[in-house]
């Protein structure tokens, strides 16, 4: 009797996740709904133009597509510098180096994931503003640029790891085969090891966007605070995470502006979401095979 | 006979190639790690003034701009342990489903899909979530136990994830061997696959307080404030239903909000929180460590 009540409180625990993601939508989006059905809002005006004027007192406009470009632009220069350098990271701590160094690498490179974002927020705000206005020239030094580069360095961990993990999956068989044949560990990479683990590596990349894209008080500090559309990668910008974590705080309750803030958290919820799909199925994929 | 073990040029290039190789991915492992080792030494260096057992217990004076961070340090403790209180447990239980009870079907599956993406959703996402269904629908406002309550959400993937790790290392046998003198599945988990997984379920515990303790989004909407008056030292400020200062929310007022602060009180709030997750994170890969050591299977 009392097991089946346990069992009953464990099997409710188990689909507490079910829960609490039907949840974290359901009351996003709750508290977002009621704009949607006001006459002076659109759904296409809030994603495509990119005038973002929520406290206007004669023409309010919640357009928060210079948000979009700017998540966008900071996550692919952060995904332009994490790629190489995590899958590269990656390649030298499964295939190149001693099991000792293996280890402390492994145990760096987790240390480094356990960096609160807030932390990193500061040294862009601190140390990596100065390092680009001094080298670059800018007027200012949070920017897409320091944003980018914070971002890469956050998401390198997880690239990293799972890359690995993809690379580790690969049979020895195939490392022996190649080795008989003469190669070089090299030539093993290149020709054997990432064509064979390519799928695994693609979901580390995506797995890094999900983490860039949803990252929030890091580029909050590092991007500085310009809704426009950026020209140059020394422009500042404003992502949608940091738009809400910004404007949350001033938005009076259940006003219009607040609630097209919760509409952006149901969009980033909404891209999240396809990313890490994504990412499950490619690995779901490679389990099958 | 020598002529046969010349290189030709072909296996010179290769070996070239093979050389270069392996120095570029050393460069790139490097460049991973040690600006962001200097960067860290950076922040010591420029923390110093500021860092002292008086730092941590004092409370801020003249507007932020002096003092320490008690009052910050001790709201941390209280989210972390209300969240760990409620994330713990069903986290713990959940993974004991997972990888117990659950058979592969595409329920299960859908679960674990769950699990993946309560990992993924944004940490402002979280902040909203709170925000809308614990100070709002269930009228906690805002407090320490909203906070917490948002906290505990967004970390439990952490448990579920490194508790199940932890269930899944201990052989099937085990459990079989349980099985065949009787037992139920519940005395079999009580008895053999939790005393063969505590060490490892509780670096998942552990992972999860250092999680909690950094994040800062979650927070600043549902319980954290800029500024609470505290007595100094003071080891029970905060009662549950009051809004509380923490770390993370400190290091970002103090270097967005605050103008004219003491350069290095910035600079050591953000030693201090990094040190201290860093701390926690490494205890939990010593312990990991020494347990994979002495596994007796």
């Amino acid at each position: 009797m009392g097991e089946k009540l346990l069992e009953g409180l464990i099997y409710l625990c188990g689909i507490s996740a079910i829960i609490f993601v039907l949840g974290i939508f359901f009351f996003v989006f709750k508290e977002a709904f009621p704009v949607l059905a006001k006459p002076n809002f659109s759904l296409g005006q809030f994603l495509f133009s990119p005038e973002w004027y929520p406290t206007s007192e004669t023409n309010v406009r919640y357009g928060v597509f210079a948000m979009i470009v700017g998540t966008f632009s900071v996550t692919v220069l952060a995904m332009l510098i994490a790629v190489p350098f995590g899958l590269g990271a990656a390649v030298f701590v499964s295939e190149f180096c001693g099991p000792k160094l293996k280890e402390t690498l492994k145990i760096i490179i987790e240390l480094l994931a356990a960096i609160p974002s807030v932390v990193w927020g500061f040294i862009g705000l601190t140390v990596m503003s100065k390092l680009i206005v001094q080298f670059t020239g800018a007027p200012v030094g949070v920017n897409i640029l320091n944003g980018g580069v914070i971002l890469a360095l956050m998401s390198v961990p997880i690239i990293v790891s799972i890359g690995e993990d993809a690379l580790k999956a690969v049979p020895d068989s195939y490392r022996e085969a190649g080795l008989a044949l003469g190669a070089t560990q090299w030539q093993l990479v290149y020709r054997v090891l990432l064509p064979a683990a390519k799928t695994g590596l693609l979901a580390a990349v995506l797995l890094g966007v999900g983490r860039a894209v949803g990252e929030t008080m890091a580029v909050l500090m590092a991007t500085g605070h310009a809704v426009h559309i950026p020209h140059s990668i020394l422009d500042s910008v404003r992502t949608l995470t940091a738009n809400i974590a910004a404007e949350l705080g001033e938005a009076p309750e259940h006003s219009d502006h607040y609630r097209v803030l919760f509409l952006t958290g149901v969009l980033l919820f909404t891209i999240t979401f396809a990313v890490n799909l994504a990412a499950d199925l490619v690995i779901r994929g490679i389990r099958k095979k | 006979m020598s002529a046969m073990f010349t290189e030709t040029p072909l296996v010179r290039r290769k070996l070239l190639l093979q050389g270069v190789a392996k120095w570029v991915f050393f460069g790139m492992a490097v460049a991973m790690i040690v600006p962001l080792l200097l960067i860290i030494g950076f922040l010591v260096v420029k923390a110093a003034p500021s860092l002292s057992l008086g730092f941590l217990l004092d409370v801020p004076a003249k507007g932020m701009k002096e003092g320490g961070i008690w009052p910050a340090l001790v709201g941390t403790i209280y989210l972390v342990v209300i969240s760990l209180a409620v994330a713990a447990p069903i986290g713990v239980l959940a993974a004991i489903y997972l990888n117990e009870y659950a058979k592969d079907n595409w329920f299960n599956r859908i679960i674990n899909l769950a699990v993946i993406n309560l990992a993924g959703v944004p940490s402002i996402v979280h902040a909203l979530f709170g925000l809308g269904a614990f100070v709002y629908a269930a009228r906690f406002g805002y407090s320490i136990i909203s906070a917490s309550l948002t906290l505990a959400i967004m970390t439990l993937p952490v448990i579920i994830a490194s508790t199940r790790e932890a269930l899944a290392a201990v052989p099937r046998s085990f459990r079989e061997a349980c099985w065949n003198v009787g037992a139920t599945r519940w005395q079999t988990i009580w008895r053999v696959v939790l005393p063969n997984s505590i060490s490892g379920i509780l670096t998942g515990v552990i992972l999860q307080v250092s999680r909690a303790a950094g994040e800062t989004a979650p927070i600043m909407f549902t319980g954290a404030v800029f500024f609470k008056a505290v007595q100094r030292g003071d080891l029970f400020p905060y009662g549950l239903g009051d809004q509380c200062m923490a770390l993370s929310m400190h290091l970002y007022t103090l270097s967005t909000q605050v103008p004219g602060v003491r350069e290095s009180i910035p600079y050591a709030t953000a030693v201090v929180l990094l040190g201290s997750v860093l701390l926690v994170n490494a205890t939990a890969i010593a312990l990991r460590v020494w347990l994979r050591n002495r596994k007796k299977w």
